[in-house]
């Protein structure tokens, strides 16, 4: 029941309680129920909208970080993750294995913004050793989405 | 554009052999032309999955073209599509068939069914087929010089064929039994029970049976189909008609099979030599894939097929359109003589006045009067969209 909803959500989230019902077969209340739940269990958490920005030529800037980090003892990467997800402008953080520790997504105004974030914030974090940040050149897919997906494809109105 | 007039129309008229004269033009091409003249539609009235086929499927083709696969086939098939086909029968639906001679890979359904009756139709046999039937049906037996014998089903047995009904129309000339169940364009599943009383009726009457299972992946809430062929004794009765187009969302593909005694594959496979060669090389490579690697692609489209298919249901039931349970396929099949208009003229003057598109059921046979396929292989904003037009319509339009 639970992951059928999510199913439904995670493709639409402004799919309605009553038409989740439908889809399911559940009555409207249990839907209702199951959706609280799952926001107060942390399952859900939050509704959003994929955007293409570029569509709106607005001065976005996104570049994905990698972060050197020396283990703490027992807590390894925790303590400096934690501190890093801080910060607005980290919208993805992960511990990656490969030749750095934490790979950052980070989006900003402009690049001067990501590059003050870089130097005055997390070059000087206590673990940090080591930062190289790439500049997104063009977003292709986001979320599952393909973002340009050209023209779209035409099917005919009617096949009998 | 304006048709070009031909100069000689009686030399020209004269030029077109009877047996493409005999058949009937689409009684809805009106209803087609005024469609393609509008913007902005809504169309219900697709006969397609709105997936586009999935990407790893896609690329074997590409990969295949890139390494120079671009030559003829047997004319059978290729061995690796025959053999997996014939393993996933087996799999699926326990029927075993030996992909060497009891197995043809064909140009979608459409060519195995054409071939079919090509292959059995003396002129003047009859073939015994459900009414709605999918449109190519009575053609197919037509255009082989047979005569098709419609059996009407109706709305409150979920448009299942009743094997008595088939009996009944049993002369001396019944060739075949046609069904093609889950059903275009009425979702109807046949439940085994009912399926092994046709099979009762074929084998009293020693009848071939051709079965068209194009659907029979697209299966909902607790409904099973049941390949007719795995029937005990059907096998060597049977030819069975299925592909790749509905379940792995390959339409443009033009890739499908026919399974059956090896007389009649034989037969077939002559006739399919002389006109078509073999199947597009690159669709078979694709079709590979999809058996091998597509399980988990099919079981998502159904899901999320089966989530719109109860919304559409409802809604339309709402409405005032009663709809049996479509349990297969992605139509549903709505009754809508509350409405006071015969299914053209619904459709016409839901296309001019709300921009939905759906196909009147006369489309598919008489006893389609008084319905209109709805398909629900397109997204649920658009169904919703849909739904609340028609309502909007049939609030104006219903019978006082």
């Amino acid at each position: 029941m639970l992951k059928d909803i999510l199913k439904i959500l995670e493709n639409d989230a402004r799919v309605t309680s009553r038409q989740i019902s439908t889809m399911t077969g559940k009555p409207v209340a249990e839907v209702n129920r199951t959706i609280k739940q799952a926001e107060k269990d942390r399952v859900i958490l939050k509704y959003k909208t994929v955007v293409n920005w570029d569509k709106l030529e607005e001065e976005y800037v996104w570049a994905l970080i990698e972060v050197k980090v020396k283990p703490e003892p027992e807590k390894g990467f925790d303590t400096v993750a934690g501190r890093i997800a801080q910060y607005e402008q980290v919208r993805d953080l992960y511990l990656a294995s490969g030749t750095y520790d934490l790979l950052l997504v980070v989006t900003g105004k402009t690049e001067r913004k990501i590059a003050d974030f870089v130097s005055q914030n997390l070059a000087h974090l206590e673990g940090v050793q080591a930062t190289e940040t790439h500049f997104v050149l063009k977003r292709y897919k986001a979320d599952g989405e393909i973002l340009d997906n050209g023209e779209g494809v035409k099917r005919q109105r009617v096949v009998l | 554009m304006s048709p070009k007039k031909s100069e000689n129309p009686d030399f020209l008229r004269s030029a077109v052999a009877d047996r493409a004269n005999r058949l009937s033009p689409s009684g809805i091409r009106k209803f087609f032309d005024l469609l393609a003249s509008m913007e902005d539609v809504i169309s219900l009235g697709v006969g397609e999955p709105d997936y586009a086929t999935p990407w790893h499927i896609s690329e074997a083709a590409v990969r295949s073209l890139e390494k120079g696969y671009t030559m003829y086939t047997s004319n059978s098939g290729t061995p690796e599509l025959r053999e997996e086909t014939a393993r996933y029968l087996h799999d699926r639906h326990a029927v075993d068939y030996d992909p060497y001679g009891e197995l043809l890979i064909t140009v979608g359904v459409s060519e195995a069914m054409d071939l079919v009756m090509r292959a059995v139709i003396n002129p003047g046999d009859e073939v015994i087929m459900p009414e709605p039937y999918y449109v190519a049906y009575p053609s197919c037996v037509l255009l082989a010089g047979g005569k098709p014998v419609l059996v009407p089903t109706r709305q409150e047995d979920g448009f299942e064929i009743a094997a008595a009904d088939i009996e009944k129309r049993i002369t001396p000339r019944t060739k075949a039994i046609f069904i093609g169940y889950p059903s275009n364009p009425t979702g109807a599943v046949m439940p085994k029970d009912k399926l092994a009383a046709v099979a009762a009726v074929a084998e009293k009457h020693n009848l071939l049976v051709i079965s068209d299972e194009i659907y029979e992946r697209l299966v909902y809430g607790g409904a099973v189909h049941t390949c007719f062929s795995s029937l005990p004794g059907m096998k060597e009765r049977t030819v069975l008609l299925g592909g790749f187009s509905k379940a792995y969302a390959m339409t443009g593909w033009r890739v499908g099979y026919a399974a059956g005694p090896r007389e009649i594959i034989a037969a077939m496979t002559k006739i399919h030599q002389y006109t078509i060669m073999s199947a597009p090389t690159m669709a078979q490579v694709a079709a590979v894939e999809a058996l091998r690697n597509g399980e988990d692609d099919v079981a998502e489209m159904v899901a999320d097929y089966n989530r719109r298919r109860l919304f559409i249901v409802e809604g339309l039931c709402e409405i005032g359109f009663p709809c049996h349970d479509p349990k297969g396929a992605f139509y549903a099949f709505p009754n809508i003589t509350a409405a006071g208009l015969d299914s053209e003229t619904f459709s016409e003057m839901l296309l001019r006045e709300e921009k939905v598109a759906v196909v009147p059921g006369s489309a598919f046979g008489k006893t389609g009067e008084g319905y209109v396929r709805c398909c629900y292989a397109t997204s649920l904003a658009e169904i919703e969209e849909a739904l609340n037009r028609m309502k909007r319509f049939f609030q104006r339009h219903r019978r006082k």
